[in-house]
């Protein structure tokens, strides 16, 4: 579904990703842990179309197609996510009105009927169940007042509403206390299916004792230095960004 | 008859004007000889004495009416433009049964206002008929709010004689609101002037709400309207006034609001601007009783070269008043904006609430704004604040709405309508918020 290749990234002259390789098919969860700076969130923002990262080399293939020549909105409205770090707050548009107006922007471009209100209404109803979400948060302003945790469930809300393809998330599990981790953990799990994928972007390992990943991938300094599966999780939590450091330390050392 | 000057000096402009007013004296048949046009005759003496403001006058500043003298507007006979009542239909606000006075070029038209059949307590009338009919209203009312302190109302209040005068009852609850449709143009590219003066009186413990709106008749004609309307808002009363200046970008408008508000009573006025090649509005009022409130709200989507001015004066005569200004304008291409808002706050005002907001989104990087809160405080025990911001769409919030498939247009769309939208959260009348937002939609398109 989502291959990177050697994708090399810049910010204002300040190479941020050294060669990215990554592969995510259908069914699967990723994780991808690192420490603070590592660039895991360049990558995110580079997988939605975010502005202002320059992309010196590689590329990123999704469904077969060239991802970085794509418009953000034709990104999503081929079924690519982000859950924001720090989604944005938007006074004067109500969240309904918002993913209504979303859902049917990537209605009409699968061709597909758009929804009325009523029917909107319905489906919304059926999906905000998933992550518990309250009433009240849906006829507010779009994450205007809400809380740091209301403001993820929003977003784990809005991917249930759009049931994108390949959902990122990143740092979703930043801010939030330990009932919040796990409603938007049951969101995301409640998400998942073998025709979907996940890319889980973390700095702990806490979120991923609920969203268990097939993968995990440690990014420092911009590059992936290590892959495994959900052990490698564990033994980072356990040991510590410093001990895959190190580990490369030796392994560039006998190259 | 009007035709195109050359680029002249502005002094003939003057003189233009002062020719205009020997025309209507010589049709007045008998009338010259009043009480009421010793009054014009003052007036256009002052006019003659103040001549069109420069941009060497502090109010005027920011706004070069130098466009506005290049041609010779003149007045138009009530008989050059017939319209039935269909054509009417493009006007009314969908969904919203008003009471509609017409003035076309000016002149209110019998034949397409609702002056006969309306409400107890309500009476609706063409300004030259009153000034016959009920001379001690006029002698009450006339020209003592909107002082003769600029070219402007002193040239209107000169050629004072169409327009309305609204008269409400004490005690008296409209249900219905009261809409003044101009409607400007002709057919044969004259050079329109409209000057239509309204008196609007309310009672005491009245509720009224009244709709003026301002639209060309053809998107060709080159119409100035100078309009003077002076409104008292009896004691207990609400008066509310909403504002739709949509002319075509080749128009002119200076207006002048000149509101006198009693004991406890609550003014609400909207100001939506979309259309005009020039338009100034003084929004002023008095707040001349205790316990008043006066909320002002202005809204100006400008685009091309058009020049869009808001001055608003606030004077806390009284004690114990809140005033309460929002106004917020987006620019798009060479156009400008300019927003002026003075509160005053008289030695006597104690207990004054005075809030003032002007918030803009610039779209790009050819357009000007100039803002300018002021406040003018004498009294010692009040609350005040004003604030200004000038800022462009959030690339952030941009991205978000992007990433969730909406196209960068549509994006930008939703933002602009969001950054409009608290103007209008008060409004409680659902068709008129729905006119409203088709207005910014419109002119987003």
């Amino acid at each position: 579904m989502l291959k990177v290749k050697d994708l090399y990234v810049s910010v204002e002259d300040k190479e941020i990703l050294k060669g990215i390789n990554l592969e995510v098919n259908t069914g699967e969860v990723h994780a991808i842990m690192g420490p603070n700076g590592s660039g895991k969130s360049t990558l995110a923002n580079v997988i939605a179309g975010k502005d202002g990262y320059i992309i010196t080399s590689g590329e990123i293939i999704y469904e077969g197609k060239n991802l970085l020549e794509m418009a953000p909105e034709d990104r999503a409205r081929e079924g690519v996510f982000l859950a924001f770090q720090y989604p944005v707050e938007i006074a004067g548009v109500s969240n309904s009105t918002f993913l209504r107006t979303a859902l049917n922007e990537i209605r009409k471009y699968k061709g597909l009927k758009e929804m009325d209100a009523r029917e909107f209404l319905t489906y919304m109803r059926e999906k905000m169940k998933t992550v518990e979400m309250d009433e009240t948060l849906i006829n507010r302003p779009v994450n205007h007042g809400f809380s740091g945790g209301e403001k993820k469930k929003n977003e784990i809300f809005q991917m249930a509403i759009l049931q994108p393809k390949l959902a990122v998330l990143d740092e979703t599990d930043s801010g939030l206390d330990i009932d919040a981790l796990k409603t938007v953990a049951q969101g995301v799990n409640m998400f998942r299916s073998k025709d979907n994928a996940v890319v889980v972007v973390t700095h702990y390992q806490r979120l991923l004792n609920y969203i268990v990943p097939d993968f995990v991938h440690v990014l420092v300094d911009g590059k992936i230095v290590k892959s495994g599966t959900k052990d490698l999780a564990l033994k980072l939590e356990d040991k510590g960004y410093e001990w895959v450091r190190e580990e490369e330390e030796i392994n560039e050392g006998t190259r | 008859m009007a035709l195109r000057k050359e680029i002249m000096e502005r002094v003939y402009s003057k003189d233009w004007y002062l020719s205009l007013f020997r025309e209507l004296e010589g049709s007045l048949n008998g009338e010259a000889g009043s009480d009421f046009h010793n009054m014009r005759k003052a007036a256009i003496d002052v006019f003659d004495n103040l001549d069109f403001p420069t941009v060497k006058h502090e109010d005027w500043k920011f706004t070069n009416i130098a466009p506005l003298l290049n041609y010779n507007f003149a007045p138009v006979g009530a008989d050059k433009v017939s319209l039935d009542r269909s054509n009417l239909l493009n006007y009314l606000i969908k969904g919203l049964d008003t009471i509609n006075v017409v003035l076309i070029n000016g002149h209110l038209s019998r034949e397409l206002s609702d002056i006969s059949n309306i409400p107890a307590g309500v009476s609706i009338e063409n300004f030259g008929d009153t000034i016959h009919n009920n001379s001690q209203l006029i002698s009450k009312h006339f020209s003592k709010y909107a002082k003769l302190e600029n070219g402007f109302v002193a040239l209107n209040t000169a050629f004072a004689h169409n327009g309305s005068v609204i008269n409400i009852s004490d005690n008296c609850i409209l249900e219905k609101p009261i809409q003044i449709i101009n409607l400007n143009g002709t057919s044969d590219n004259t050079f329109v002037l409209s000057q239509p003066r309204n008196l609007i009186i309310t009672g005491k413990n009245t509720d009224v709400k009244i709709i003026e709106s301002y639209y060309s008749l053809n998107e060709s004609d080159i119409s100035f309207t100078n309009v003077v309307s002076e409104i008292v808002v009896g004691e207990n009363s609400n008066f509310e006034l909403y504002r739709i200046q949509k002319e075509n970008h080749g128009s002119f408008q200076v207006s002048r609001t000149q509101s006198e508000q009693k004991r406890n009573s609550k003014l609400t006025i909207y100001t939506i601007t979309t259309g005009g090649a020039l338009v100034r509005n003084d929004t002023n009022t008095v707040l001349n009783g205790e316990g008043c409130e006066c909320h002002l709200y202005g809204l100006y989507l400008t685009n091309g070269t058009q020049l869009v001015d808001n001055h608003t004066f606030m004077d806390h005569a009284q004690p114990h008043c809140l005033s309460n200004e929002l106004y917020k304008g987006i620019l798009d291409e060479h156009s400008r904006a300019v927003f002026n808002g003075k509160v005053y706050v008289r030695k006597d005002a104690q207990k004054t609430n005075a809030y003032q907001s002007n918030k803009n989104i610039l779209l790009s990087k050819d357009v000007t704004i100039d803002t300018k809160p002021q406040l003018e405080i004498f009294a010692d025990d009040v609350r005040c604040t004003h604030g200004t911001t000038v800022g462009q769409l959030d690339a952030d919030s941009v991205f978000y709405l992007r990433s969730r498939g909406l196209s960068k247009e549509s994006a930008r769309r939703v933002l602009i309508e969001a950054f409009a939208n608290d103007i209008f959260e008060e409004i409680k009348v659902e068709p008129l918020l729905e006119k409203f937002n088709s207005l910014i939609f419109e002119k987003l398109k």
